[in-house]
């Protein structure tokens, strides 16, 4: 490989199980720096665990396989460090925090990557500004700012908090956990709104759906199909207009061993 | 039956210093060493109490009577020592106790304003002992309270703060009662009355604290005595040397259409116990008894509430919480007693402990006695350790391992300490917890 054309991510015969159970049974994938890969599969098939993976939930045992990440290996990370390298993740479930205030928890995981990066830490005033224009973005409520993390906010506040922290944070690989599921259209459209105006030749994304109606606003460059924790098939943005015309069956008989 | 003799003989103990300090009560008013004679009296027949009496199942007082406590002796403590325990910011009347005993040079009970009078009960039984007849030892019930009994029995001076009627005490009145080390173990016996007038607001914060690593006891009895319509706003911040023994006594009798708030919290001590008492007495009083414990290494911390409806439209709110870590032991009792003409009473009781460590252990015990048929009594209780996924959320964003535990356990804390209407408390509180929790938290870190 040159120095030119890095991978931002590359996963090599990834296998994870969940209390003793495979998930995970050989994932082999490569996301280069500025793409945006879709991955896209049946309920079941292992998105979830594989956006975990990455993440660094310790419930997820990784068995064989490996992942690099801008060159290291991100197994060897705790979650924290993997975010203070700019991994990202939009949770399925966002958790709710009761007492802990939503700009307060933004400012002190801000000031952690920039700590980490060797930049002063924000201060109150500058980090106001900076968020001000990003809740535009999102069409935020600037009243979420001062509730608990996630406390008492809707299905689709929950999800918009989520690309409202990844547009603040700013990460360099992006992993979004089904961010669709549960929105109404005009949501998705400002969810995917967020997620665009990230888009750069240095920043990726990992997009993870279980529909195609999200990929109409996220053009990715790359679909990917997991089924029974295996990648059976990828292709192009079309690929993912294929399966909302056929479903998922005819891919998984594929995939089936002979 | 070791235990028995030994409470019999921690018991006997007591009776004699009892004795001794009364030679130092020939100036005292009749009825108040009436009072002190039935109390020693009471304290006699219930002794120390053992792990058989049931107030005390959980919580093994054995050091209490098995260690010679005597009358703490005078000491002096400089006004640099001092400060250090009163709440940085609180404006008002400052009394200072060292060893139950006034300590006027590091005091500032100010002027006596409209209506307020910050004294203490020492001067009152010089000058005016008939005022305190009908409230003094009137509500801390020294029958079944065996260590507010030696309290009562044994106490040189207290806190005396009166609010008359129709008046409304904006700055709070702050009572400090420090406990030295000293060469033997020493008991001390630190007293407050607080009497409120009608239509009357007061706040009042009281601070227990030892100077370095004081071994001693501390008995402690607050009596507040709410009138018609009034409201108080109290704070109770036990922060005694964690090798001390602090029993505590805090006693509210509410009158018609009053309120009362109190906050409980509970640093310090080896063993530390607190009875908060109320007694709604009359129609439509509200009462919240507040608590926050944390607790670590080998302490005990014990919380017994009492709530008493005794009439009507009454309703009451409680909320306490604990925080405990290495092999410390928390005990929760929370008593809700409605009475049959109490009816349309409306109590609310929460119980929570957050455990950090295996071995950290809680006893919680809801006791509810209704005797009235249209009444709303609720009570929960929950056990638990810090969310996980809350802290996969927080270090998934780049917050540290340690940072995110202890953001988690504040915000627990925060629950209660949110609820203290006086702001300069609430910032104690941070200090202080954020002096703590760093230890509490390292005794149990999980990689």
């Amino acid at each position: 490989m040159n120095g030119v054309n890095v991978a931002m991510l590359e996963i090599k015969g990834l296998h994870a199980s969940v209390g003793g159970k495979e998930i995970l049974k050989g994932i082999d994938l490569a996301v280069g720096a500025g793409e945006v890969h879709a991955v896209m599969g049946p309920n079941g098939s292992g998105k979830s665990t594989l956006a975990g993976v990455l993440a660094g939930r310790s419930e997820y045992e990784v068995t064989a396989g490996s992942v690099t990440y801008r060159g290291r290996d991100l197994l060897d990370l705790d979650p924290e460090e993997r975010a203070r390298e700019g991994l990202f993740l939009a949770f399925q479930y966002p958790v709710e925090i009761p007492g802990v205030n939503n700009a307060y928890f933004l400012k002190a995981a801000l000031n952690a990557a920039r700590k980490h990066r060797g930049e002063p830490e924000i201060d109150a005033v500058g980090f106001m500004a900076l968020i001000r224009g990003k809740m535009a973005l999102l069409d935020m409520d600037q009243a979420l700012m001062n509730r608990p993390v996630n406390d008492g906010f809707s299905g689709g506040e929950k999800k918009r908090n989520e690309i409202f922290q990844m547009a603040v944070l700013e990460p360099a690989l992006a992993i979004l956990d089904e961010t669709d599921s549960g929105l109404d259209i005009d949501a998705l459209k400002i969810v995917a709104n967020g997620v665009n105006a990230l888009r750069s030749p240095d920043r990726s994304a990992i997009v993870v759906t279980h529909y195609q109606r999200l990929l109409d606003y996220i053009v990715p460059d790359f679909v990917h199909v997991l089924s029974d924790g295996r990648i059976v098939r990828s292709g192009g943005k079309d690929l993912a207009l294929e399966l909302e015309d056929k479903g998922y069956g005819w891919l998984e008989a594929e995939a089936q061993p002979a | 039956m070791a235990t028995l003799s030994a409470s019999r003989a921690g018991t006997d103990h007591y009776l004699g210093a009892i004795e001794r300090a009364e030679r130092d009560r020939a100036h005292e008013p009749a009825w108040l060493r009436d009072v002190r004679r039935r109390a020693a009296d009471a304290f006699g027949r219930m002794g120390v109490p053992t792990t058989r009496d049931e107030e005390w199942r959980a919580t093994n007082v054995a050091p209490i009577a098995d260690t010679p406590f005597e009358p703490a002796p005078l000491a002096t403590v400089s006004p640099d020592e001092a400060s250090r325990f009163l709440v940085p910011g609180l404006a008002g009347p400052v009394l200072v106790f060292v060893n139950g005993r006034y300590a006027a040079e590091l005091s500032a009970p100010g002027a006596p304003a409209a209506g307020l009078t910050v004294s203490t009960i020492g001067d009152a039984v010089e000058r005016d002992p008939e005022f305190l007849a009908p409230w003094l030892a009137r509500h801390s019930d020294s029958s079944v309270h065996p260590f507010a009994a030696l309290n009562t029995a044994l106490f040189e001076d207290g806190a005396l703060v009166t609010v008359t009627d129709n008046t409304v005490a904006d700055l709070p009145v702050q009572l400090v009662f420090l406990s030295t080390v000293t060469p033997s173990p020493a008991i001390s016996a630190p007293r407050a009355l607080v009497v409120l007038g009608r239509n009357s607001q007061a706040k009042l914060v009281e601070t227990f604290g030892s100077l370095g690593p004081a071994r001693g006891f501390t008995t402690a009895v607050t009596e507040v005595v709410v009138g018609d319509g009034s409201v108080v706003e109290h704070c109770r911040l036990q922060c005694e040397s964690d090798s001390a023994f602090h029993v505590g006594h805090t006693a509210f009798h509410l009158g018609r259409s009053s309120r009362s708030s109190s906050h409980a919290f509970a640093f310090g001590g080896r063993i530390s116990r607190h009875d908060a008492v109320a007694v709604l007495g009359d129609e439509g009083a509200d009462c919240t008894l507040n608590g926050l414990y944390l607790a670590g290494g080998d302490q005990l911390i014990d919380n017994h509430t009492d709530i008493d409806h005794a009439t009507p439209h009454g309703t009451s709110h409680e909320l306490y919480k604990g925080i405990l870590g290495g092999r410390a032991r928390g005990v929760f009792n929370g008593r809700i007693r409605v009475r049959p003409d109490a009816q349309k009473t409306d109590a609310k009781q929460t119980n929570k402990a957050l455990l950090l460590s295996d071995e950290a252990q809680v006893n919680t015990k809801p006791q509810l006695e209704i005797f009235a048929n249209d009444v709303r009594c609720t009570h929960g209780a929950t056990v638990g350790q810090l969310n996980q996924d809350a802290l996969f959320y927080l270090r998934a964003r780049g917050i540290g391992l340690d940072d995110a535990r202890s953001l988690l356990v504040r915000a627990f804390a925060a629950d209660v300490t949110s609820r203290v209407a006086i702001e300069p408390v609430r910032a104690e509180l941070d200090r202080l917890l954020a002096a703590r929790l760093p230890a509490l938290l390292g005794e149990e870190a999980p990689r």
